[in-house]
């Protein structure tokens, strides 16, 4: 199905990267910087614009995919082009699309070097963030989550800090250790599950036990490499503190989805027994992720590795949701994974807005900004409520309803988890009282309240921490009928059936 | 021997390339020093009326002069592969030779007749005329490393290559002694017909075909017998190092899978765990010392025998899928190696060699174009998507799978994300740090050609490989059961 008779996945996944060439001749020239910055927002704001029409031509009431393109690719191996969309890569999708235009808002003084091969970066990362969301090939999913290491390799690494080159050299060869055992596995399934790569197909047939076992296994390093799930999350805080914000802030809110995403799409359709089998483990580390992400917080005196340990703390909850695998917890998960990204990359557009004034991210240097700044001190205690699941806020209603779902099956893990809360609130009250309560500590440096283009950057996500806390019923309804069928495929097959 | 039409018109594209190649040498001492690129120039003539005839040879699959020549789809792929790879490296050629001044017209002479002795190798059906092949292909390129006679490196590799080449060979000669001397035959299917007698397998026959794998091992540099490439492939000039890492390299794999498939595939468990062994070495040895290169063509060097590694792997089990990754991966391969090749030579300036890693440090800066094209190459040897490398990896390892081999798979691409990280770093050198001098980088007309092409293969065999995926289809048909 198409959008207006055009394949509008396709579209959606080939305008920035094809877009992006518009830049190229503004390589080497000077003083085009703010035509390159212009035509990069453009592009993200129209890309945003035509994602909306998936949600107008979608269907909430289907869990299959919809607005399917299938091709074939490669006739060798009966690799298809095949893309489609559910409720669970819908809201992802809309999400991404949503965030990009900040990406390159708080990018508009944060870059000064070699502007248009950042913004190609960002154009041809956001393609290839969408293709991984609407990929329905095993092989193009593939190539679509590897291809993103690229771009954000170089942003990461070129337009990173002090120690930019080693964090991205981490970044790429942890994500690429983890997710080469996912190939492997990709490879094993095409056998075993009758020569396709179709993820639906692949899905709900009931593989031996041990085969489940060593596939999950495989897939799992690969996506908690991705969340990160503790003990595979050390490239995180170096990957954010050196990233420029724009990075951190498509690292934080979207790549870390896709280890979530591949767990909802892969991990408990295709193999439900053993993710059953692991359901204790994943809950423990879960549980570890939540309250040891929490402590490393409060220790930390840079603000982004503050945020990147939270981000650690609120993954936490949704691999718990996910994995407790009933309708409320897979929904919580996935609003906590939609509130995760907007929190998230709002706390660190809020830290790019003080990094790009004084070029500190240290909690020490500042203090009594609510006198300096007083939108951008409303702003940031908005979202920081926001991160600590503030009733009325977006936060709540994901971790609220993660909790109600573990707490039905789990009541010890969901009590332990409840503590996550409580840390979270203790962190990130501290964050504020030492920056934006105390005594304004005059530095060298001027510190004025929020410029047009951050305005630009934050007043959608503030908007949308409001909306989501107060109506969250159209979003679940998105995903409702997803999920349902997600947790059904989940449900063991009765042993009559089997004969 | 009858030299009926058939046989003849089977193994035109050698006669022309062969009577081609001698004109060219007889030419030489005519054409003026400054026109020495006319010489190139008729040389890619040559190669491209080879392929002509080729084409038209494709399908018939006939055995020649009594069995000791084939040629089917699969050696008619191989010799377009090597047409393409020879053409590619004289179009590199020109301008560096002359920057090098060691443009010779013999060179492009002995081009011509490694070509030949590579399409007699994949073409052999007999050990005999293979072991021609080799040798042919073997002469040529020892002449072609010393090249820079001047220069105490290339003519140490020269030197080098040719003791260790020579002791590989006889090695390989007392192989197919010992089989023939078992078996009374040395043709192919002669082997393949003794052999798949159950009484057959004596230890003479092990012995002969251990050292006919040593001998194909040497070849295409897989570990542990793979200690000459570094040292060849950094002394010799740019240009050889990128045709023999290449070319000669993919005509090594196309002989060593028909041998073993063909002639050895009836104990096929016998030699398997020796191929997986060759690749775990090769793949440990190529990734891991790699990462502690500074020069850049030694650390090609070692990813070539990485990638070795992940080849054999295709040899373990005779079936379309281990056969159709043999063949994506050596197509991909080429293009891959010789545009990485490409662009180290045309960094090559007079007093800088150019092949130090840290001789790329900036190029973004200087030079976003040629910085960019070997981010391509880099990460697609690196086997990342959505380059050609990616899916020729994707291939072998779905090969192996097939083949009952996953933890051979989950070896590979473990070590394959260890060896991710020295590519990386030459992709770091040109991005993340300020140059420290200028880089140069002016291709002319024909280096900039050659390098559009392999990046543009490289890039649409990992995006749209359809048509070549055809292609190689349509070659599998022989000698897969």
């Amino acid at each position: 199905m198409t959008f207006l008779s055009v394949p509008i996945l396709t579209f959606l996944i080939f305008f920035p990267v094809v877009a992006s060439l518009l830049l190229l001749p503004f390589y080497k020239r000077t003083g085009t910087d703010g035509a390159v910055k212009w035509i990069a927002l453009g592009i993200t704001v129209i890309e945003f614009l035509l994602s909306l029409s998936l949600l107008i031509g979608n269907n909430p009431h289907l869990y299959q995919m919809q607005f399917v393109e299938n091709h074939l690719w490669i006739p060798f191996g009966n690799i298809h082009y095949a893309l489609g969309i559910d409720g669970i890569s819908l809201v992802l999708i809309v999400m991404t699309t949503f965030l990009m235009p900040m990406t390159v808002l708080t990018s508009w003084v944060g870059i000064s070097k070699n502007i248009p091969l950042f913004m190609i970066n960002i154009l041809v990362l956001e393609g290839a963030m969408i293709g991984v969301f609407c990929a329905t090939d095993f092989v193009l999913f593939y190539v679509f989550w590897e291809a993103m290491l690229i771009p954000m390799y170089l942003i990461i690494g070129v337009w990173g800090g002090p120690n930019r080159i080693y964090a991205a050299i981490k970044f790429f060869l942890y994500t690429l250790a983890g997710s080469l055992l996912l190939l492997v596995a990709i490879i094993a399934l095409y056998f075993v599950g009758g020569h396709t790569f179709d993820i639906t197909r692949l899905s709900g047939q009931h593989y031996g036990m041990t085969f489940q076992i060593l596939a999950f296994l495989a897939m799992f390093v690969a996506f908690a490499v991705k969340i990160p799930m503790f003990p595979f999350h050390t490239w995180l805080p170096d990957a954010h503190v050196e990233a420029p914000t724009a990075g951190s802030v498509i690292l934080a809110s979207i790549m870390l989805k896709m280890g979530a995403y591949g767990f909802l799409r892969f991990s408990l359709p295709m193999f439900p027994d053993a993710s059953r089998f692991f359901t204790p483990f994943m809950l423990t580390l879960s549980v570890i992720a939540i309250i040891w992400g929490a402590f490393m917080a409060l220790a930390q005196e840079d603000m982004k590795k503050l945020i990147a340990y939270s981000s650690v703390s609120h993954m936490g909850v949704v691999t718990l949701g996910i994995f407790v695998a009933n309708v409320q917890g897979i929904e919580g998960a996935l609003m906590q994974m939609l509130n995760h990204g907007i929190t998230t990359g709002a706390l660190f557009l809020c830290i790019g807005v003080l990094y790009d004034r004084s070029h500190s991210r240290l909690l020490s240097e500042y203090g009594g900004l609510a006198k300096q700044m007083p939108v951008y001190s409303t702003l940031l205690v908005i979202f920081a409520l926001s991160s600590l699941a503030l009733p009325g806020t977006n936060s709540f209603v994901g971790e609220f309803l993660v909790l109600i779902g573990s707490f039905k099956t789990h009541a010890v893990v969901s009590s332990l988890a409840t503590t996550g809360v409580i840390l979270s609130a203790m962190y990130l009250l501290y964050m504020l009282s030492r920056v934006v309560w105390g005594v304004y500590t005059p530095k060298n440096y001027a510190m004025p309240d929020l410029h047009s283009y951050e305005w630009g950057s934050l007043l959608p996500l503030v908007v949308m921490v409001i909306v989501i806390g107060l109506l969250p019923n159209p979003v679940l309804s998105l995903f409702h009928q997803s999920v349902a069928h997600l947790v059904g495929q989940m449900q063991p097959v009765p042993m009559a059936s089997l004969h | 021997m009858n030299f009926s039409p058939v046989n003849i018109m089977g193994t035109m594209p050698e006669i022309y390339l062969t009577v081609l190649g001698s004109l060219l040498f007889l030419m030489e001492p005519f054409v003026p020093a400054k026109k020495r690129s006319l010489l190139g120039i008729f040389a890619i003539f040559a190669l491209i009326f080879a392929m002509i005839a080729t084409f038209g040879l494709n399908g018939k699959g006939l055995p020649l002069y009594q069995g000791l020549y084939i040629v089917d789809p699969f050696s008619n792929f191989f010799k377009v592969v090597i047409y393409l790879g020879t053409i590619l490296t004289i179009l590199f050629s020109l301008p560096y030779l002359e920057k090098e001044e060691i443009h010779v017209g013999e060179y492009y002479g002995f081009l011509l007749f490694a070509a030949v002795g590579m399409m007699i190798m994949v073409s052999a059906g007999d050990l005999i005329t293979l072991f021609l092949g080799i040798e042919l292909m073997s002469l040529c390129f020892y002449v072609l490393v010393g090249l820079k006679r001047n220069s105490h490196r290339s003519v140490e590799a020269s030197f080098k290559y040719f003791l260790l080449g020579a002791f590989a060979a006889a090695i390989f000669l007392y192989g197919v002694s010992l089989l023939y001397g078992a078996s009374g035959t040395e043709t192919l299917s002669g082997l393949a017909q003794f052999i798949s007698n159950p009484g057959a397998l004596r230890p003479m026959v092990f012995a002969g075909m251990i050292l006919t794998m040593v001998g194909f091992a040497f070849k295409v540099s897989a570990a542990p017998f793979h200690m000459w490439t570094p040292d060849v492939y950094e002394g010799a000039p740019t240009v050889v190092t990128g045709f023999m890492a290449s070319v000669g390299k993919v005509a090594a794999f196309g002989v060593f899978l028909r041998v073993f498939w063909v002639a050895f595939s009836a104990n096929r468990d016998h030699w398997s765990l020796l191929i997986v062994l060759a690749a775990i070495l090769s793949m440990i040895v190529g990734n891991i010392v790699a990462l502690v290169q500074t020069n850049i063509k030694r650390m090609l060097a070692y990813s070539s025998i990485g990638h070795a590694g992940y080849a054999v792997i295709a040899l373990l089990n005779p079936s379309r899928e281990s056969l159709f990754a043999l063949m994506f991966y050596m197509f991909t391969y080429l293009f891959m190696t010789l545009g990485a090749f490409g662009i180290i030579l045309i960094l090559r300036r007079k007093g800088v060699e150019g092949e130090e890693i840290s001789d790329f440090v900036g190029l973004n800066k200087k030079n976003p174009l040629a910085a960019f094209l070997m981010l391509v190459f880099m990460f697609s040897l690196a086997g990342i998507p959505p380059f050609g490398g990616f899916l020729a990896k994707f291939y072998i390892f779905m090969a192996a799978v097939h083949a009952g081999y996953t933890w051979l798979a989950v070896v590979g691409v473990l070590l394959s994300a260890v060896g991710a990280y020295y590519y990386i770093r030459v992709v770091m050198a040109m991005y993340m740090k300020d140059p420290v001098e200028a880089v140069e980088f002016s291709p002319n007309r024909m280096e900039g050609m050659a390098l559009f092409v392999t990046a543009a293969m490289t890039v649409i065999l990992g995006i749209f490989p359809l048509p070549f995926v055809h292609y190689i289809e349509t070659s599998l048909a022989i000698l897969v059961p």
